[in-house]
């Protein structure tokens, strides 16, 4: 308990947050070794997983470094197709599926970064809003380069054409991806364990990032760039740096998020999907990595729940999210907030912190 | 002001626990054990809502009249996917949970996909009523000959697949002779689409049909078509052969009558329902034919009872659900399911029915439905025209 109060207020709440992520594991998968998960909700834990991932990891970009990013879903699409080619591709010599899994997406996350950081080269330079109109074209030509590629293997190895798959000029081999119809025929190698693996990862890279001496000079590029740069930072590289990792960690998510559907398609990854994350960062708080993490649960879940009354529910969804945003906005709402924080650490109060 | 928040979070805290609870351990609302427990799913939201709302509407009237005739009673819990294959799935095991012992969907080709895997993992028969892809089977051989996905040996189509449809359209035009020079728009964005016209082109040209002008519009580009419709024009093209859905159609049409261009259009199932679109024309559809299986003219019972129930005109998939509602329910009676058999024996047994060369179902899509252990349906394929603002059987 004294080593826990000597450490800063930061890392506590680090440790909260891993606290909290490893707890809801342990629960979850007692729960389901008593049987008593239900089809619904295990069905729910990858693609929960990624979205976390794809939460926590935009949250570097959009609230940790400022920069407005509308293509998120585009690294996940490149992460997600990567890594189907890749465990197509090593299926006849690894039959493991966590390794080939493990380094389907290492690739994912590597092509992703790539991107990334093509993407980043011309616009991170720039000020003002582009790099927000550049990442919604990239997840549109993203989307559409998907849509006409086609890609097969066979005994002979890895064909790829862009007109149709009978240019591929397979010999008895098996159309990967196809086109408009996208991945048919996925091996489902995902699983819970992996995921909770995976989110941790994230976790700790992200909240590393953000507390080492790379982070601060990342906030404060976004906190005031003229100060910043005064001060010798130097801009692009940090902006780089966040920008980067968050691709990576995008492409990883689409990877485990792939793995865990038979089908994929293309039109997946499109503008909706790069909003719905931005909706989970926005509502979860720009820069807190806790509040993402427990936005997205909730509001991916939501819609879920609510099947039972669901001619209502997409009607819930959207109040609730509405509702969410006034009450996290007001200044009522915050000082209601504050008042019942200042009540439950009253008796803390003496040690001098708050928590957040 | 303070009261109202207080009720406010009072109530949503209230909803959100008990259906936490429910989700959890599973016990939200439970298929009775004394139904014939039927699951649906398709996009009822969305863009592609027309056609899981359809289903839905058919299915109920299907199962409406079974319960009303006494004997197996029917329960239908139809559930949302938006068209998507992750919501697909989340839908597919809600459903699992209620108690599904037979699925009857999905709806449309990509969450089909997906779900079907589900399905077959699980030993639950699946019937779907539209979704026609030959990916949803599985084990089919595309154009080039490559098979991408294994036979699933549960599931089974109502509708024909997209080959067969690009292969139907293709024999058609040449057995009636509906057109010297063909031109094609399809939408390259689409798999059923492109699933159709990649058949239909090995097809005319087995058949020797001249095909002057090939054209395509992506999801994205949907919003004109001066382009494609100048080059068919150009190259003479009297017949215009759009495998596309109806939404994009009824734009074309419109932009041909604009440029004076009057071709003989065909298309295919998709474009079943394109008379119901709020703010069209229908004088501009007027002589535009298709291949469905389904003239709401022919079947007079059921569209009547249809347009009194929904208000609006029955196409295709209202129909073939319909038809799967009945077609499950006669295979249920020959093998002697009910309400409290297990999925994974009724499965066993529904696959054993189905095929069998004995069983046949005559519905409104066609009489003496068959089908084969591949999973295809075989029945007669049939073309209807839009004649004074109807559709009549060619």
């Amino acid at each position: 308990m004294k080593k826990w109060k000597a450490l800063s207020p930061q890392t506590r709440s680090d440790f909260i947050t891993y606290g909290i992520v490893i707890a809801a594991f342990i629960v979850l998968r007692l729960l389901s070794a008593f049987g008593m998960l239900s089809n619904s909700l295990t069905g729910l834990l990858v693609p929960l997983c990624a979205y976390i991932i794809m939460a926590v990891s935009l949250n570097l970009t959009v609230g940790v470094l400022g920069e407005l990013s509308l293509g998120h879903a585009g690294f996940m699409s490149v992460g997600a197709f990567s890594g189907v080619i890749a465990c197509a591709g090593m299926e006849s010599f690894i039959p493991n599926p966590i390794i080939r899994l493990l380094i389907a997406v290492v690739i994912g996350g590597v092509l992703a970064g790539i991107t990334g950081f093509l993407i980043g080269i011309p616009v991170l330079r720039l000020r003002g809003d582009y790099l927000a109109i550049v990442t919604l074209a990239f997840g549109e030509i993203i989307k559409n380069i998907i849509n006409c590629l086609y890609i097969g293997i066979d005994g002979a190895g890895l064909h790829i054409s862009l007109v149709s798959s009978a240019e591929l000029g397979l010999n008895s081999g098996r159309v990967v991806i196809n086109g408009p119809v996208g991945a048919v025929g996925v091996q489902k190698i995902s699983t819970f364990t992996f995921s909770f693996v995976l989110v941790m990862i994230t976790l700790i890279v992200v909240l590393n990032i953000m507390r080492s001496r790379t982070g601060r000079a990342i906030m404060a590029v976004r906190d005031n760039r003229i100060a910043a740069e005064s001060v010798g930072i130097s801009i692009t590289k940090y902006k780089m740096i966040a920008f980067i990792t968050s691709a990576v960690l995008a492409g990883a998510a689409g990877v485990l998020f792939a793995m865990n559907y038979t089908s994929l398609s293309s039109s997946k990854f499109d503008f909706n999907q790069s909003i719905l994350i931005l909706v989970f960062v926005v509502l979860g708080g720009l820069g807190n990595i806790r509040g993402s993490i427990i936005a997205t649960v909730i509001l991916y879940l939501l819609p879920e729940i609510l099947r039972p009354i669901q001619d209502y529910r997409m009607l819930i969804y959207s109040i609730v999210l509405i509702i969410v945003m006034l009450t996290t906005n007001s200044e009522k709402a915050k000082l209601y907030i504050g008042k019942i924080k200042a009540r439950l650490t009253k008796k803390n109060a003496k040690g001098g912190e708050q928590g957040e | 002001m303070k009261n109202m928040r207080k009720i406010l979070c009072a109530v949503l805290a209230v909803v959100m626990c008990t259906a936490c609870a429910a989700m959890f351990t599973g016990c939200g609302a439970k298929a009775s054990p004394d139904k014939l427990s039927i699951g649906g799913i398709g996009p009822i939201t969305g863009d592609a809502a027309i056609y899981g709302a359809a289903v839905k509407n058919g299915a109920q009237i299907a199962v409406d009249e079974i319960n009303a005739l006494g004997g197996l009673q029917i329960e239908l819990n139809f559930q949302d996917d938006v068209n998507d294959a992750e919501k697909g799935v989340n839908a597919y095991n809600n459903l699992m949970d209620w108690g599904m012992q037979i699925l009857m969907g999905t709806v449309t080709t990509t969450p089909s996909v997906s779900v079907s895997s589900e399905a077959n993992e699980d030993r639950v028969f699946m019937l779907t009523p539209s979704a026609s892809s030959t990916d949803v089977i599985g084990g089919f051989p595309d154009a080039s000959g490559n098979v991408s996905i294994a036979r699933k040996d549960n599931v089974f189509q109502l509708c024909f697949t997209d080959p067969n449809q690009g292969i139907g359209a293709a024999e058609y035009i040449a057995d009636r002779k509906l057109g010297e020079k063909i031109a094609i728009i399809y939408n390259s964005s689409d798999v059923y689409s492109t699933g159709i016209y990649d058949m239909f082109m090995v097809t005319a040209e087995e058949l020797n049909l001249d095909v002057v002008s090939v054209t395509s519009f992506t999801n994205e580009t949907a919003t004109d078509f001066n382009v494609q419709l100048n080059e068919a024009k150009n190259a003479g093209a009297d017949l215009v052969f759009l495998p596309i859905y109806y939404t994009p159609a009824t734009l074309m049409l419109k932009q041909a009558d604009a440029m004076g261009y009057e071709p003989s259009f065909l298309g295919v199932d998709g474009m079943d329902g394109i008379l119901t679109v709020e703010g069209f024309d229908t004088s501009l559809a007027e002589g535009l034919m298709f291949m469905t299986p389904f003239a709401s003219a022919e079947h007079p019972e059921f569209t009547n009872k249809y347009v009194e129930s929904y208000g609006v005109e029955p196409n295709q998939f209202a129909a073939d659900a319909y038809d799967c509602i009945y077609a499950i329910y006669e295979a249920c009676k020959i093998a002697g399911i009910d309400g409290s058999t297990p999925a994974a024996e009724a499965c066993e047994k529904l696959i054993a029915v189905f095929t069998d060369p004995e069983f046949s179902v005559d519905g409104l899509t066609g009489a003496g439905m068959q089908w084969t252990a591949d999973g295809l349906v075989s029945k007669i394929p049939q073309a209807v025209v839009i004649k004074d603002g109807k559709y009549i059987g060619m």
